[in-house]
């Protein structure tokens, strides 16, 4: 055994050091501080160069350094049809598909909720496994679907329910299916949580009390239920507003979302400080929603503890 | 518990679960049609994935994110389990709130907004130091580990949460120093979380397309980036094969795993199997 203590101390005090140091330090340095460089470059002038926007603090003709900030970018923003038109059809878009999300993970949630315990299992790995394989492949599938082509529009031909196929594929509709079929997971897994929790007993006390099914699901289980709904709703909205895969490849020319504007005005049109002036205003849109869910989440927690 | 099941919730599942799978099946089938049209059926063949393992672009794009993803996964696992243990093994110190912050917000924040960003940090590194010198492969690993380490974390604090922290401070108490308790017995405790946070971020990194467009460079374009270009024009057989071939081995690896954890869980909680299911 060493005789001093000292080392050991010193050894036991690095080794706490690095395990806070090491990721502090990276997402300081790949999270934190590019998001300041988003937000001081909305602040910038685009200029024809590299990188195309001007510097905040610079000498002007070799005399002194002196600040150069601008506000244009937001005015801009603000002015222009087009961005405010993207930010209010996101916002659209994100609240139906929510919606939408909602009508078919409940009843989902519920019955697996429900199901015997062996079958919970099962159903909930099948609910997770879609979202284990790859996103992308999964938008891409839809469009398979929807096609003129696609399984829907020849089942709908088939049927006789429609003469001419019918155009479903590069619309709003399409993006809502998309919407809905990628995030359903998230929209399920709390509200199962939720409801596995607390459904049981009370469940069962209702109904010894004499209570019909339909009057146990409304006045026990769908108000207890809230918390899930929120956080669930919150998980499918919060992402959807900023979504660019979705609608690149299943909307159409109108279904401008912010994420679409925002990606074409960088990589087309290449104005480096709107992008981020559009990208900011993005991120101030979301704080409120993501301080909805914030809360819920906590209060959700200290029920169970 | 005798349980009445309602018409209407079996309804609805197996109304979600069509819906959930029906499109990947579908997909699945295109994939063996002979025909180039998806309205006709060709007969059964495996045309496309012969001229999927003939196309040089999307082999080698595929060879590339998979080097990514291995990497990214691997670093964002130890970053991210570091992180997680800073949260709920270390007391209070200073900027706790700061760190719990940046490493929730990138679970919420829209891919685009940290894409753009990520590229103004390389871009203003370059200038001012002088590195990178070029957008590519160690951009993306970075930009990578950085949203993959937030999946992580979260996976492993939610384990290290469940675990009271009684077995650690036994340890301590009996003179254990902290980097033996952890590595001897936080480590084994929180190693299936760890491989699950790993896989996730596999297949996070290996997915990727939005925040890779922007951080990537000229000659490195990465799987996603050649489908995503492939299909925005319209639906093409070798990608129905490509997804094929990663919906069978991600579906197969998932069903592994779960199985695995599940049997881990069991064994953890001190249930038999047995016992789980009576």
């Amino acid at each position: 055994m060493r005789p001093a203590s000292a080392g050991r101390a010193t050894h036991d005090r690095l080794w706490r050091a690095w395990v806070i140091a090491a990721p502090f330090a990276w997402l300081i340095v790949l999270f934190l501080i590019p998001f300041v460089l988003v937000f001081k470059i909305s602040l910038a002038d685009p200029i024809l160069g590299q990188p195309p926007f001007t510097p905040l603090f610079g000498a002007v003709e070799g005399a002194q350094g002196s600040w150069h900030v601008t506000f244009d970018n937001y005015r801009f923003l603000f002015a222009d049809n087009l961005y405010l038109y993207s930010y209010l059809k996101s916002l659209k878009v994100a609240f139906i598909s929510t919606v939408l999300c909602l009508a078919v993970g409940y009843p989902m949630a519920y019955g697996i909720a429900r199901a015997a315990r062996p079958w919970r299992h099962i159903l909930l790995l099948l609910v997770i496994l879609p979202f284990w394989t790859s996103f992308l492949l999964r938008v891409y599938a839809w469009m398979g679907m929807l096609g003129k082509q696609g399984l829907v529009n020849t089942l709908l031909l088939q049927a006789g329910l429609v003469d001419e196929p019918v155009s479903m594929l590069y619309t709003d509709f399409a993006v809502y299916i998309g919407i809905v079929y990628t995030y359903l997971p998230f929209m399920i897994l709390p509200l199962y949580a939720n409801l596995e929790r607390r459904h049981r007993d009370l469940h069962e006390v209702a109904a010894d009390l004499g209570a019909r099914p339909l009057a146990v699901f409304l006045d026990v289980t769908l108000p207890l239920s809230i918390p899930g709904i929120i956080a669930g709703c919150m998980l499918v909205f919060i992402p959807a507003i900023g979504e660019f895969v979705i609608p690149a490849l299943l909307g159409g020319p109108e279904t401008l979302m912010i994420g679409r504007t925002l990606y074409d005005e960088f990589f087309f049109n290449r104005d480096w400080p709107l992008s981020s002036a559009v990208a900011t205003v993005l991120v101030f849109i979301l704080v409120l929603p993501i301080m909805v869910f914030q809360h819920y989440q906590v209060k959700e927690t200290r029920m169970v503890s | 518990m005798k349980n009445r099941r309602p018409l209407f919730t079996v309804a609805a599942l197996w109304f979600g679960f069509a819906f959930l799978y029906v499109p990947i099946f579908v997909l699945i089938a295109y994939s063996f049609n002979d025909s180039r049209l998806v309205s006709l059926w060709g007969g059964f063949s495996l045309r496309w994935y012969g001229e999927l393992l003939r196309d040089r672009q999307i082999v080698d794009a595929a060879l590339l994110s998979l080097r990514i993803a291995v990497i990214s996964a691997t670093v964002s696992t130890l970053l991210g389990t570091l992180a997680a243990i800073a949260l709920t093994r270390m007391g209070r110190f200073r900027g706790r709130l700061l760190l719990g912050g940046m490493i929730a917000a990138p679970l919420v924040m829209p891919e685009i907004v940290t894409g753009l960003s990520l590229l103004l940090l390389f871009v203003s590194m370059q200038d001012l130091l002088g590195w990178p010198s070029k957008r590519g492969a160690t951009t993306i690993m970075l930009s990578h580990i950085t949203f993959c380490m937030a999946y992580v974390a979260v996976i492993v604090q939610s384990r290290l949460a469940i675990m009271d922290g009684a077995l650690e401070e036994a340890a301590m108490d009996l003179g254990g120093r902290p980097f033996r308790v952890a590595v001897d017995i936080t480590l084994p405790l929180i190693a299936p979380a760890m491989l699950s946070g790993w896989l996730l971020a596999f297949t996070l990194s290996l997915d990727d397309l939005v925040i890779t467009s922007f951080v990537s460079g000229p000659g490195s374009s990465t799987l996603p980036m050649v489908i995503f270009s492939k299909v925005r024009l319209g639906v093409t057989p070798d990608v129905n094969a490509l997804a094929t071939i990663i919906v069978a081995v991600v579906g197969l690896g998932v069903l592994v795993a779960g199985w695995l954890m599940l049997r881990q869980d069991r064994l953890a909680a001190g249930e038999t199997p047995i016992r789980a299911y009576a």
